[in-house]
Formats: structure tokens, sequence, C-alpha cells
């Protein structure tokens, strides 16, 4: 089985990529401390999204899966959106 | 059946992404109450989420993202043959949970000391919007608090395998899924601490 998944992630990408969410957690606690009024939900949203971004692609070798892994990681947070999304409609307008 | 035993590597990986969507969505459900709960009480949950120390979220943040490379470290060790660094990272790994659960009870025993618990005479007598605000932080900072002792057990199971060499260089599919729940762990941690711990504004 080691043919099909050969691909071996390389401890310096990993160790680059923990350089880098150490960094967006710093980043994400400094903006924090400006008030930037609705803005400040969005751009720490922003940020975590950018960090779970990194934890899927390369500790969780998601870069290196085939598109079925991909897409079907893509349904289920698409399905995440839609279901916290169309809740809005309603909370919203009330 | 003598000698070949037959391992569906791409299917034993797909499965354990099909529960982890399960858990996105579990978890999706606190993080929709959390969204609808802040635009009806934006000013109170602000004045809720002072009352968080940073400290303790952005430490264990870093405690959970180091302990995310050392599980993703430990698969390329295993994969190379060097099962010893492999374990070690892993023992490393539940180390990391034990430092994240000790912080957690350290951080719930300040809040339960100053009357902050679900239920408390103290909280009856909040605005409502920040009782609903610390239900919510009791709720899911809990759950994701039992993921990480689940984690750090999934893990010690695979230790054991390994040492056992039922786990190796060659079929590690375990400690592969062990390691993706353990990453989603994080994954839920990494926004839990802004949403929770960095409302100041």
């Amino acid at each position: 089985m080691s043919e099909e998944h050969a691909h071996i992630v390389q401890y310096k990408t990993f160790a680059i990529v923990w350089i880098g969410l150490l960094i967006l957690t710093g980043l994400t606690v400094a903006v924090a401390q400006y008030n930037l009024g609705a803005m400040n939900i969005w751009v720490a949203l922003g940020i975590a999204t950018l960090k779970s971004g990194l934890v899927i692609a390369f500790f969780m070798h998601m870069k290196y899966e085939s598109r079925l892994f991909q897409l079907s990681l893509f349904a289920a947070l698409a399905i995440l959106a839609i279901f916290i999304g169309l809740n809005f409609f309603d909370v919203l307008y009330r | 059946m003598s000698g070949h035993v037959h391992k569906d590597y791409t299917g034993a990986k797909f499965g354990m992404w099909l529960f982890l969507f399960t858990e996105v969505l579990l978890f999706g459900g606190l993080f929709l109450l959390y969204a609808v709960y802040l635009a009806r009480y934006p000013q109170e949950f602000i004045s809720a989420g002072k009352e968080l120390n940073v400290w303790f979220g952005g430490g264990n943040t870093m405690v959970l993202l180091t302990s995310s490379l050392f599980v993703a470290i430990s698969i390329t060790a295993l994969r190379r043959g060097a099962k010893t660094l492999c374990l070690r990272l892993l023992g490393s790994t539940i180390v990391c949970a034990a430092i994240f659960m000790v912080n957690k009870y350290f951080e719930w025993s300040a809040k339960i000391s100053h009357g902050i618990y679900p239920g408390s005479d103290h909280m009856k007598e909040m605005q409502p919007g920040e009782m609903v605000f610390f239900n919510l932080y009791y709720l899911t900072t809990g759950l994701h608090g039992l993921h990480v002792i689940i984690g750090a057990l999934v893990i010690a199971w695979a230790m054991i395998l390994i040492k056992k060499d039922r786990v190796n260089a060659d079929d590690w599919v375990i400690l592969e899924n062990a390691g993706l729940y353990w990453h989603l762990v994080d994954l839920i941690w990494i926004f839990v601490f802004p949403l929770y711990y960095l409302i100041l504004h």
C-alpha cells in the first residue's frame, strides 16, 4: 500500500507551517487590541480560516490527497456554511 | 488467507475524514449558536469576553499547535523507520494534552470561584447576553476538553501498537487516523480562541 501513498512530508515543511501558525496566532491577538468595529470579528475569522487552511493542507496532508478527499471536504464545509448562513435569513429579518 | 491481509488504506482514511465531518457539524452547531447570539447581544458578548484570560487561551493555543506539529512529524518519523523518535513525539503530544487540561482546570477553577458557572446565583443576575456567552463558553470548551482527553487516549493506544510493531513503516494508517483526530481538536480550538478570548471591542 505504500506505493500509492508514497508522499512523505519533510520535517522542515512541518516546522515552517508551525512557525506560520504561531505568527498568525500572535497577529490575531495583536489585531484584537484595536477597535475596528464590526471588522474585528471578520478579521479574527479570516485569520482563523487561514490557520485552519494550513493545518488541513499540511498537518492533515489534504494538499497531497486525491480529488475525492478534497471535494468531500469542500462539500462538508459548504454544508456548514449553508447551515449557518441560512439561519441568518431568519435571525436577521425576524 | 495465509500471509496476505487486505488493507484498504484509502478507505480507512476516508472513513476517518467522514467521521471528522460529523465532528465539524457537531461543533458547527455550537458555533451557529455563538453567531446568532453574538448578532443579538454584541455588547454583552464583549463585556463577558473581557472576563476571559487571553493568557490562558493564548497559551493553550500554542500548546495545541505545538502538539499538532509533534503528531505530524511523528508520522514522517515512523515512515522513515525512526520508531523511537516517533514514540517520543507522541509521548510529548500526550504531555501537551495534559498541560492543556491543567491550564483548563485552573482557568475554570478561577471562573467558578468568582461564581461564574452555569446555574450560579451570580450568573442569574447577569445580563441575558452575558449569561448566554458563559453558558456557551462552558459547553464549547467542555466538549472540546473532552475531545482533548479522547485524543490523548487514542494517541496512547497508537503508541502501544507502534511499540508492538503492529503499526509500522509499512502500515501506519492507525497513526495517520489518530493524528487526523488530534489535528481536528487543534482546528476547533483555532476558532474557539478568537471567538471567546479575543472579543474585546
